[in-house]
C-alpha cells in the first residue's frame, strides 16, 4: 500500500519484510546500520533538514494523526471489554423472567417440563459435569503420554508429522466430529464395545444395558477426542518452557529418562499442566454440536453411562429454535448465562495457571 | 566392614533394575498412547475421505436442496451462504482484532490496562460458541423479530476477535525494536511507523493468525442455529435467514434419510477441504505479496 510514497525513504521501511521472522535483533542492526549511515540523513539533519524529513513533514502533521490513531486502537482494545459486558447484560436481561420465577431453585430442580412451564436445570448440570469429567479422565493420560513421547522419545523425523497430525484434530469442525460420532462411533459403542463393557464392568452399575449407542458414554468419548489437542499442545508448550538446565541437572545425577521427566520436567511444569487440563475442561463444558448429536438428549439423572443424557449446551442447541413461550426461552437463556459464567471462571483459572508457569520459567531461563 | 558395601551394592543393583524397568514401562506406555491417539484421527480422516468422496458429485455444487424423496440435490446455496456469512464476519472481526492487537503490542506493553485486555481476550476465547449464538440472538434477532444472516456474522465476528488480537500482538512482539526506532528516528510519526513498518514486517504472521481465526469459525454450527437459521433456496440477503454449510450438515446428519446422510458426508468433506484450501491460498498469496514488497 502507498508504495510510491515510501520510495524516497532510505531502505529502512523496505528492509524489514524481507528479514526472516523470529530473527534476533543483532544481525538486523549489523546489516542495517551501515546502510542508514551511508544514506546519512542523520548526519545532515542538523544543518539543513534532509529531503526525507521535509517530505515527511509535508506529509503529515503528526500529533493530530498520532492521537487519532492511538485512540482508534484503544477503542478496538476496549471493545473486547465492551463485548463481554454486552454479552452478560443481554443474557441477564433476557433471562429475567426465568430468574424471577425460579430463583436459585432453578439450579437444584430436576424437572424440565416445557408443557406445564416447570423448569429446573439440574439434569443438564449433571450431564455437563459428568461428560466433561469423563472426557478429561480419558484425554489427560493420553495427552500427557503423547506430549512426553513427542518431546523426549520420538525420533526427530517423526516429530513434525505426528505433532502436525494431532494439531489437525483441532481443525476438524465440531459438526464433522458429530457426523463421525453418529455413523461410526455410535454403532461401535452399541455393537462392539457395549457388550464387552457390560460383561466386565456391568457390576459397577455404570454400564447397564439397554445400550442404544447414543448415550453419555459416546458423548464422553467424542469430547475426549475433541479436547485432546488442547491439552496436549498446551502441556507440550509448558513442558518445553522448563529450562534445559533442569533436565541436564537431573540427568547429571544419574537419573533415567523417566526420572528426569518426573523430577526435572513434570514437577516444574505441574501448574501449567493443570492449567492445560482445566482449559480442556472448559472446552468440554461448552462443546455443543457434537455432543448434541450423540448424547441422546433426555433430561434425566442416571448413574448408568449407557443411558441417554443431556448437557447445558445441547439443551440450548436442541430446543431453543422450537421453544414456545417467553418463560421457556428465558429459562434456556438463563442456562446459557450459567454456562457462560462457569466457562469464564474455569478459563480464567486455567489462563492464570498457564501464564504463571510460562512467565516464571521464561524469567528464570534468561 | 565388608558387609555394608556389599549390601548397599545389592540394594543399588536392585534399585537400578527397578528404575530401568520403570523407565522402559513408561516409554512403552507413551508409545502405545500415541498410537492409540492416532487411531481415531486416521479413522476420522479416512472415513471422511471414503464416504465424502464416494457421495460427492457435480450436482452437490450446482443444485439447491430438494425435498425428501426426490433424488439428487446439492448444497450450492449453503456453500454460497457460508461464504457470505464468513465474509461479513471477517470484515467485522479482523479489523477490530488487529486494532486491539496493535494497542497491546505498541501502546500498552507492561501496563495494567494491557494486561487486563489480554486476559479478557484469552477468557473470551474460551466462551462456548453456543453462548455467542444466544447473545447474537438476544441482541439482534429478538429485536428484529426474524432470523438473519447478519446476526450469524456478528456472532462469528465476536468469536474471531480474541484469536486475531492475540496473534497480532504476538507477531508484533517479534518485530525488532531497532526497526521501529529507525523509523521513528527519521521523523516518521508513530501511526505511520505502526502501519508501514511494524504491521508490514509482521504481516505474514498476522495473516496466518487471521486465517486460523477464520478456519476456526468457518466450521461453527452452534452460533448459527438460531441466528442465520438456514434455508433451502438461493439467498444472499443478509437481513434474512441464510443457509450455511455446517448447519446443513447438522440438519442432514440427524435426519432419518439415507440420501441426506450421503449429502451430509459430502458436505463435511467439502467443508474441510474449503477451509484448508482457503487457508493455504491466503498464506501463499500473502507470502508472495510480502516478498514483492520486500525486494
Amino acid at each position: 500500500m502507498n508504495e510510491p510514497k515510501i520510495i524516497p525513504l532510505p531502505p529502512v521501511p523496505e528492509e524489514p519484510p524481507s528479514a526472516p521472522h523470529r530473527i534476533t535483533p543483532s544481525p538486523m542492526i549489523k546489516t542495517m546500520l551501515p546502510q542508514t549511515e551511508m544514506g546519512s540523513p542523520v548526519a545532515v539533519a542538523p544543518v539543513t533538514p534532509s529531503a526525507v524529513r521535509m517530505f515527511l513533514q509535508a506529509k503529515s502533521s503528526g500529533r493530530m494523526a498520532d492521537g487519532a490513531f492511538a485512540s482508534l486502537m484503544v477503542v478496538c482494545a476496549l471493545s473486547i471489554f465492551a463485548i463481554v459486558i454486552l454479552i452478560v447484560s443481554v443474557l441477564v436481561s433476557h433471562s429475567q423472567l426465568s430468574i424471577k420465577a425460579f430463583g436459585w431453585h432453578f439450579f437444584s430442580t430436576r424437572t424440565w417440563d416445557p408443557v406445564s412451564g416447570d423448569f429446573g436445570a439440574l439434569p443438564f448440570i449433571y450431564g455437563t459435569v459428568l461428560s466433561s469429567l469423563l472426557a478429561v479422565l480419558m484425554a489427560v493420560p493420553l495427552a500427557l503420554a503423547t506430549s512426553i513421547f513427542l518431546l523426549d522419545i520420538c525420533p526427530k523425523f517423526l516429530q513434525a508429522p505426528i505433532s502436525f497430525l494431532t494439531e489437525l484434530l483441532a481443525a476438524i469442525p465440531s459438526v464433522v466430529y458429530g457426523l463421525w460420532g453418529v455413523f461410526v462411533l455410535v454403532p461401535i459403542i452399541r455393537d462392539q464395545a457395549g457388550p464387552v463393557l457390560e460383561k466386565y464392568l456391568g457390576w459397577t452399575g455404570l454400564f447397564v444395558e439397554p445400550n442404544f449407542g447414543v448415550n453419555m458414554f459416546a458423548a464422553s468419548v467424542i469430547l475426549a477426542i475433541m479436547i485432546f489437542p488442547v491439552i496436549s499442545s498446551i502441556s507440550r508448550d509448558v513442558m518445553r518452557a522448563v529450562p534445559v538446565h533442569q533436565r541436564e541437572a537431573v540427568l547429571a545425577l544419574g537419573a533415567t529418562r523417566w526420572e528426569m521427566l518426573r523430577i526435572g520436567v513434570l514437577r516444574n511444569a505441574r501448574m501449567g499442566i493443570i492449567g492445560s487440563v482445566i482449559l480442556g475442561l472448559g472446552r468440554a463444558l461448552g462443546e455443543t454440536i457434537a455432543v448434541t448429536m450423540v448424547i441422546g438428549n433426555h433430561a434425566a439423572i442416571m448413574k448408568n453411562l449407557f443411558a441417554p443424557g443431556y448437557t447445558l449446551a445441547s439443551v440450548i442447541a436442541n430446543e431453543f429454535s422450537e421453544a414456545t413461550g417467553d418463560l421457556y426461552l428465558s429459562a434456556l437463556i438463563e442456562i446459557g448465562l450459567a454456562l457462560f459464567l462457569v466457562t469464564i471462571i474455569v478459563n480464567a483459572i486455567a489462563r492464570l495457571l498457564v501464564w504463571a508457569v510460562v512467565r516464571d520459567n521464561a524469567g528464570s531461563a534468561h | 566392614m565388608d558387609a555394608l558395601p556389599l549390601r548397599s551394592r545389592g540394594v543399588s543393583n536392585f534399585v537400578t533394575v527397578r528404575r530401568n524397568l520403570t523407565n522402559h514401562v513408561v516409554t512403552g506406555v507413551a508409545i502405545i498412547s500415541t498410537i492409540l491417539v492416532l487411531v481415531p484421527l486416521v479413522a476420522i480422516f479416512g472415513y471422511l475421505l471414503y464416504k465424502g468422496a464416494s457421495s460427492l458429485n457435480l450436482a452437490f455444487f450446482t443444485h439447491v436442496p430438494v425435498p425428501v424423496g426426490e433424488p439428487g440435490g446439492g448444497m450450492a446455496n449453503a456453500i454460497a451462504g457460508s461464504g457470505v456469512i464468513l465474509g461479513l464476519a471477517s470484515l467485522l472481526g479482523i479489523p477490530v482484532g488487529i486494532g486491539a492487537g496493535v494497542y497491546l503490542a505498541e501502546y500498552a506493553r507492561g501496563t495494567w490496562l494491557g494486561a487486563a485486555v489480554r486476559f479478557t481476550a484469552d477468557v473470551l476465547n474460551g466462551v462456548p460458541s453456543i453462548v455467542m449464538g444466544l447473545a447474537a440472538y438476544a441482541l439482534i434477532v429478538a429485536r428484529q423479530q426474524h432470523f438473519s444472516g447478519m446476526a450469524g456474522s456478528v456472532a462469528l465476528a465476536i468469536m474471531m476477535i480474541p484469536t486475531v488480537t492475540r496473534t497480532t500482538e504476538e507477531m508484533l512482539a517479534t518485530v525488532p525494536k531497532s526497526v521501529r526506532e529507525a523509523a521513528l528516528g527519521l521523523g516518521i510519526p508513530k501511526w505511520r511507523t505502526v502501519l508501514s513498518v511494524s504491521l508490514r514486517t509482521a504481516s505474514p504472521g498476522i495473516i496466518t493468525g487471521c486465517m486460523l481465526a477464520f478456519a476456526r469459525v468457518a466450521g461453527e454450527t452452534a452460533p448459527l442455529l438460531f441466528t442465520a437459521f438456514g434455508n433451502q433456496f438461493w439467498s444472499f440477503d443478509l437481513n434474512q435467514p441464510i443457509a450455511a454449510l455446517p448447519l446443513q450438515i447438522y440438519v442432514y446428519a440427524l435426519s432419518p434419510y439415507d440420501e441426506w446422510h450421503r449429502l451430509a458426508w459430502a458436505g463435511a468433506l467439502v467443508l474441510i477441504v474449503l477451509i484448508m484450501a482457503s487457508v493455504t491460498l491466503v498464506r501463499i498469496f500473502a507470502n508472495r505479496g510480502v516478498l514483492k514488497g520486500g525486494n
